[in-house]
């Protein structure tokens, strides 16, 4: 029943040994880039007294460095977001035409079994519940929230209380609400819900085993979670609403209800889209909180679980990469929307 | 907590008239106070779920198995023992979470650095260094934020056991690595997916710095790594926190890249990784869950609080993570 510190001890050696790579990896880099410029500006001078030495015309300065400068900036991410991510991405898509052990080209058999398999229909289905409520009801009480505490007394205090499961792990967060969920026999409940159901004469329930209601209780976890960031990004916006509009329809004698649709509404739209887009991409890739909460069992799966579950644990890499393949082609249209609502924001 | 938004409505909609008669005053008072309440409610019902998992993790086994946290108010008995036994509890079945805690600090200030230190380098040179395709290479990479993690991790796992050959030549061996060396995976992983959201929060701070300053640095023959270091580094201190507490919450949170790259162990897995396997298979040993909840919790939570202003900030500047 005893911690032995010093079995730990080769996790802070390799621990150190990364913080030396890193000191090693970006001290290399600046060193370079200040040892490099110097070598040429030396070898300038030498050019510039070999020339006048001689009487020959003086070498004209050209301005090749920046270019190099900027590429021992930028070496490091190309090179990491290369290998981790544009090969991947590449080899993913090509996974995706090969069967499970990707050594046979396969077509699009993999796509024809992500929309006839029945149970996958089923995740597929799941997803567009999640992706459909999440972002609306957690933007919608983000939304209420921030208007209803906005210059309220505690308003620091209160912000921080919703805001705070932003902090927590997706993980902890499932923990935390199966608890809620938790299910007991006859008698004393544990679970909050059980609790009061029972106390208003119901009958306890496994409540995370009944499909579809599972999938509305896991997706109440990521309400939960996200409803902060939602609340924090329109409560500065409707903070940002200038005083003399709010003020002058308050003296035209605008009632709160007209208020809120006819001035505040309209003022955070850019960042009502924000907050919503955001959410939607957040929510399509969802998978801590289903494999916590149900392991993807009981209808509750959704696409990026069911990816991990194919690739990783059945071994269908085919199959899982299509599944990948499909969330990305999801994610496109949601990103090019955003980046157009950003860029004709900038020029409006 | 669905029946808040009914209330919210009602309780507007009764205040249609000028506040300026007494009757109006009154609504108003009314529809103020309704407000406060809808608020407390929302509030409560986003703390209770918490305060429950931290009131249960301090009770006795036998109590939270057989009632309700509740209970704890009336008949109060309180407890550190599951801690003990979830964080220095030797047999397997016990959580050992101390050894994960330190996985996950061995995880995460790694993963925090290096994507720091190479975003802020690149975005410098995407906001000030002029060179040909300058644009293009930005809007690239901010593509990639498109690229959701699922798309990498086949071959990227793949990377790693097998090394990358090219017509037969072995461009790079396989990493081999075993036991705690597979944080260096960890890192590589959590590194390159951190990348086009870094470059691109901190390109927006780097690339609003006032241009004569830079111009003035120049004219006095100071060099582009000069001035990153000596100008720009200094300036752009509230970005880096801002993108630090966001990389610091998502690798600390993160189940889905521990579980693949990490392996399952107490060697190198994560406190999430843990969590997860507890939940699993030990889903009715309630005592150990709820610490163990509250134990990975506790870090985030002391960042978040300390830190929030910058999160905030950072939140507001860049949207957040896609």
């Amino acid at each position: 029943m005893e911690f032995d510190f010093a079995e730990e001890q080769p996790k802070f050696l390799m621990l150190m040994y990364g913080l030396i790579a890193f000191v090693v990896v970006v001290g290399g880099l600046l060193l370079l880039l200040d040892v490099v410029p110097a070598w040429f500006a030396r070898r300038r001078e030498a050019q510039l007294v070999a020339a006048s030495a001689s009487g020959a015309p003086l070498p004209r300065r050209r301005r090749q460095g920046e270019g190099l400068f900027a590429l021992f900036f930028l070496l490091p991410t190309l090179l990491l977001l290369t290998v981790g991510l544009v090969v991947p991405a590449i080899r993913t898509t090509l996974l995706s035409f090969m069967d499970a052990g990707s050594t046979n080209w396969v077509g699009l058999r993999n796509y024809g079994w992500m929309f006839s398999d029945d149970s996958i229909v089923r995740v597929l289905i799941n997803t567009l519940v999640w992706v459909v409520l999440v972002p609306l009801i957690a933007t919608g009480f983000g939304l209420i929230y921030a208007v209803l505490v906005d210059k309220a007394r505690f308003e620091a205090v209160a912000k921080s209380l919703i805001f705070l499961p932003m902090a927590i792990s997706f993980v902890g967060a499932s923990i935390i609400w199966k608890f809620v969920y938790a299910y007991r026999g006859e008698g004393d409940q544990i679970g909050l819900l059980n609790q009061i159901v029972v106390s208003l004469g119901g009958e306890p329930k496994q409540w995370l085993l009944e499909s579809p209601l599972n999938t509305l209780l896991l997706i109440v976890i990521m309400v939960w979670i996200q409803a902060g960031f939602a609340m924090v990004v329109l409560s500065a916006a409707i903070k940002a609403i200038p005083g003399d509009i709010v003020e002058a329809a308050r003296l035209d004698g605008v009632s709160p209800w007209q208020m809120f649709w006819q001035i505040t509404m309209p003022s955070i739209r850019p960042a009502l889209i924000v907050v919503v887009v955001t959410l939607t991409i957040a929510t399509l890739k969802v998978f801590d909180i289903v494999r916590t909460a149900t392991n993807g069992n009981y209808d509750t799966s959704v696409i990026a679980s069911e990816m991990y579950n194919q690739a990783f644990r059945y071994g269908q890499n085919g199959q899982g990469s299509a599944l990948a393949v499909f969330l990305f082609i999801l994610v496109i249209p949601v990103v090019i929307y955003q980046i157009r609502n950003l860029r004709q924001q900038r020029e409006g | 907590m669905t029946t808040a938004t009914p209330t919210v409505a009602a309780g507007t909609q009764k205040t249609d008239g000028t506040p300026s008669t007494t009757a109006g005053r009154v609504r108003k008072r009314l529809n103020s106070r309704t407000a406060t309440l809808v608020s407390i409610v929302i509030a409560v019902v986003w703390t209770v779920p918490t305060f429950g998992l931290l009131i249960s993790s301090l009770r006795p086994e036998d109590e939270i198995k057989t009632t309700g946290w509740w209970t704890a108010f009336t008949s109060p008995q309180f407890t550190l023992e599951n801690y003990q036994q979830v964080l220095f509890g030797r047999s397997s079945s016990s959580g050992q979470l101390a050894s994960y805690f330190i996985n996950s600090l061995a995880i995460t200030v790694p993963s925090v650095l290096f994507p720091l230190a190479f975003a802020s380098l690149a975005a410098y040179a995407l906001a000030w260094i002029k060179f040909r395709g300058r644009d293009w290479l930005y809007i690239a990479i901010f593509a990639l934020q498109i690229v959701p993690l699922q798309m990498a991790l086949v071959p990227l796992l793949k990377f790693f056991s097998t090394g990358v050959t090219l017509g037969g030549v072995t461009l790079m061996p396989a990493w081999d690595l075993v036991d705690e060396q597979k944080f260096a995976q960890v890192w590589f992983a959590h590194t390159c997916f951190a990348l086009p959201f870094a470059v691109f929060l901190l390109h927006n701070f780097i690339s609003q710095l006032p241009g004569d300053l830079m111009e003035a640095a120049r004219v006095d023959g100071a060099t582009h790594p000069k001035i990153f270091r000596t100008i720009v580094l200094p300036l752009i201190t509230p970005a880096l926190a801002a993108f630090g507490i966001f990389q610091f919450l998502w690798v600390w949170n993160d189940l889905l890249v521990a579980l693949i790259f990490a392996g399952g162990g107490n060697e190198t897995a994560p406190l999430t990784v843990r969590l997860a396997e507890m939940a699993g298979t030990r889903g009715n040993e309630w005592q150990r869950l709820t610490a163990g909840a509250f134990v990975s919790i506790v870090v985030p939570l002391i960042v978040f609080l300390s830190l929030q202003r910058f999160f905030v900030r950072g939140l507001l500047a860049g949207s957040v993570k896609g």
